[in-house]
């Protein structure tokens, strides 16, 4: 025992990362609750509002659509898969006991962003599936990988916002705030109807959201888009990302240290 | 860490506030290789938030805790523990067998996962579900996870609560084979048995401070005090005033009485009520004890009696 200071043999930390990345995904697989309505809900608004009810204007609206639902589920994906189950997670003790064993750092949070980003490329994928097929929307191969690389990327900044209403309203009140959140920003985003259907204020504020800037890339790349500038709706959502992230981080710091 | 003693986890001159509740109060204890550390005391009196100091999951307001020489926030400190906490929050669709690849993955030379199993008592619980395990399976699994990365400190906050008697056999069992094999371990507990069956040094808290410390015999001959229950028509308030007796009250038809010598009063119990019925001695609770010695030495709260020399 007279081995206080050295160190034993690392365990080797990306078997842990990937460890923690497939419970993570099982788990969330498992959950009924989160899994079906993150799927389904966006490909079953698109095969209603994209595919059945819109034959009549020469594909438009399947286009639209396939973009802007894309944007629509990865945010449920992160908003649901951070906002509620970190912050349950964090209530019933398992954050705590998992600071207390020697898990690699950031192993936790990794492994729930990884698993935001894999929902989010399979609705992106399902998507695709359904405007290819019952859609008939048709994109060169570099336009359909450019798009899924946006839904993927396009979760983080739901993720951060959803760390943070976690830490803000606990895992009790943050289902509820995340869907008061959820609902009403992707309408005011664009995601359900064009903004030029809608009055002219809607337009206005839509550069506040965060959906607003990803879908708008998006639709770039399927050709509909409203002309902005790419780097602007690539900044935006970044800054939010890393400014929630940050916020979040000090909220747990704080109640941590409690 | 220089001298003959080598500490494992200490903790000295520890000071914790929640608000202005004071939970520890100016605490000192350490754990050595090989020992058995029973955390003794009731509901509130710190147990539970000097495991959270030592594991790093609260600062100290004042003094210090380090764990294996280090600060308890290193990695490589944290390494050599395995821990059970009352409250583990682990997720109920994860396997049984996904949680213990998971948490033998943190450590450098985990255990065999048949061992854990055989240690635990979790044979055929790996592919079920956490959540859809009973109350005692789920504990074990939590004993499993502790006890999976061949820790050389282990910690237990409460590990037989809510375990029926026989799983409690199983996890003290394991708890002395870890032990024969020179794993140290810090526990907290309510019962005194567990102290008595797992500890060779007790510390017992008391409102956020140690009010006893010492090798297990010492401590136990502090706690004489028995609790007599029995079905009787005497008068409860007659009986606490016969000598030795602490205390004396009727709870419905039964009467409870709390002396330092059990034997005089049952034998004088019986000699006053021909008719008394459903006997009962216990030994009181060790943490209930200390309360009382507590409360006696309210004034001199500096010099508790077994406070230990080194």
């Amino acid at each position: 025992m007279d081995a206080m200071t050295d160190t034993p043999a690392m365990p080797s930390p990306l078997r842990s990362y990937l460890l923690e990345a497939r419970c993570e995904f099982l788990r969330l697989l498992r959950t009924p609750s989160f899994a079906l309505p993150v799927m389904l809900f966006p490909a079953l608004f698109y095969l209603l509002f994209g595919v059945l009810l819109n034959r009549s204007d020469g594909g438009q609206a399947a286009r639209y659509l396939m973009a802007t639902y894309g944007v629509f589920g990865v945010m449920g994906a992160g908003l649901f898969a951070f906002g509620v189950t970190v912050a349950m997670e964090r209530e019933r003790g398992y954050l705590a006991y998992k600071r207390a064993l020697p898990m690699p750092p950031g192993a936790y949070l990794l492994a729930k962003m990884a698993m935001a980003m894999l929902f989010a490329g399979m609705i992106a994928l399902l998507l695709a599936v359904l405007g290819a097929t019952l859609g008939k929307v048709s994109l060169a191969p570099s336009q359909w990988l450019l798009l899924l690389a946006i839904d993927v990327a396009a979760v983080l900044p739901f993720c951060a916002i959803g760390l943070w209403i976690g830490t803000l309203v606990g895992g009790q009140g943050s289902p509820a705030v995340v869907n008061i959140l959820y609902l009403p920003m992707a309408f005011l985003s664009g995601l359900w109807l064009p903004l030029s259907m809608l009055p002219a204020v809607f337009a206005r504020i839509a550069p506040a959201w965060p959906s607003y800037h990803l879908a708008q890339l998006a639709l770039k790349v399927v050709g509909m888009d409203a002309g902005g500038s790419v780097a602007a709706h690539l900044a935006v959502p970044a800054a939010m990302a890393v400014a929630f992230f940050l916020l979040a981080r000090r909220r747990l710091a704080a109640a941590d240290a409690r | 860490m220089e001298g003959s003693f080598v500490e494992l986890a200490s903790l000295r001159g520890v000071r914790r506030q929640y608000g202005k509740v004071v939970a520890l109060d100016g605490v000192d204890l350490s754990i050595g290789p090989g020992q058995v550390l029973a955390l003794l005391g009731a509901n509130g009196a710190g147990k539970t938030t000097a495991i959270a100091l030592l594991l790093g999951l609260l600062e100290p307001d004042a003094g210090e805790a380090t764990l294996f020489g280090r600060s308890p926030h290193e990695l490589a400190a944290r390494r050599n523990i395995g821990v059970m906490l009352q409250a583990a929050g682990i997720p109920d669709n994860s396997t049984v067998g996904e949680l213990l690849a998971l948490t033998r993955s943190y450590y450098p030379k985990p255990r065999e996962t048949a061992q854990c199993v055989a240690l635990a008592g979790l044979e055929g619980l790996l592919p079920r579900r956490y959540g859809r395990l009973s109350g005692g399976q789920q504990r074990r699994v939590q004993f499993a996870l502790a006890l999976c990365g061949s820790p050389r400190l282990l910690f237990l906050d409460e590990p037989t609560t809510g375990l029926d008697i026989e799983a409690r056999q199983l996890v003290w069992r394991a708890i002395r084979e870890l032990v024969a094999q020179g794993c140290a371990v810090l526990l907290t507990t309510h019962y005194l048995e567990e102290a008595e069956a797992l500890a060779d040094r007790v510390v017992v808290l008391a409102r956020g401070k140690v009010v006893a410390a010492g090798g297990i015999d010492a401590v136990r001959r502090h706690v004489a005090q028995r609790r007599i229950r029995c079905l009787s028509s005497l008068d409860a308030a007659r009986i606490a005033a016969w000598p030795q007796v602490r205390s004396a009250q009727r709870i419905d038809a039964r009467i409870e009485v709390v002396t330092d010598a059990a034997e005089a009063v049952v034998r004088r119990l019986l000699a006053e009520d021909a008719a008394l019925s459903e006997l009962e001695v216990q030994r009181a609770g060790l943490a209930e004890a200390f309360l009382e010695l507590t409360r006696d030495d309210a004034g001199d709260a500096s010099s508790p009696q077994a406070r230990e020399a080194a």
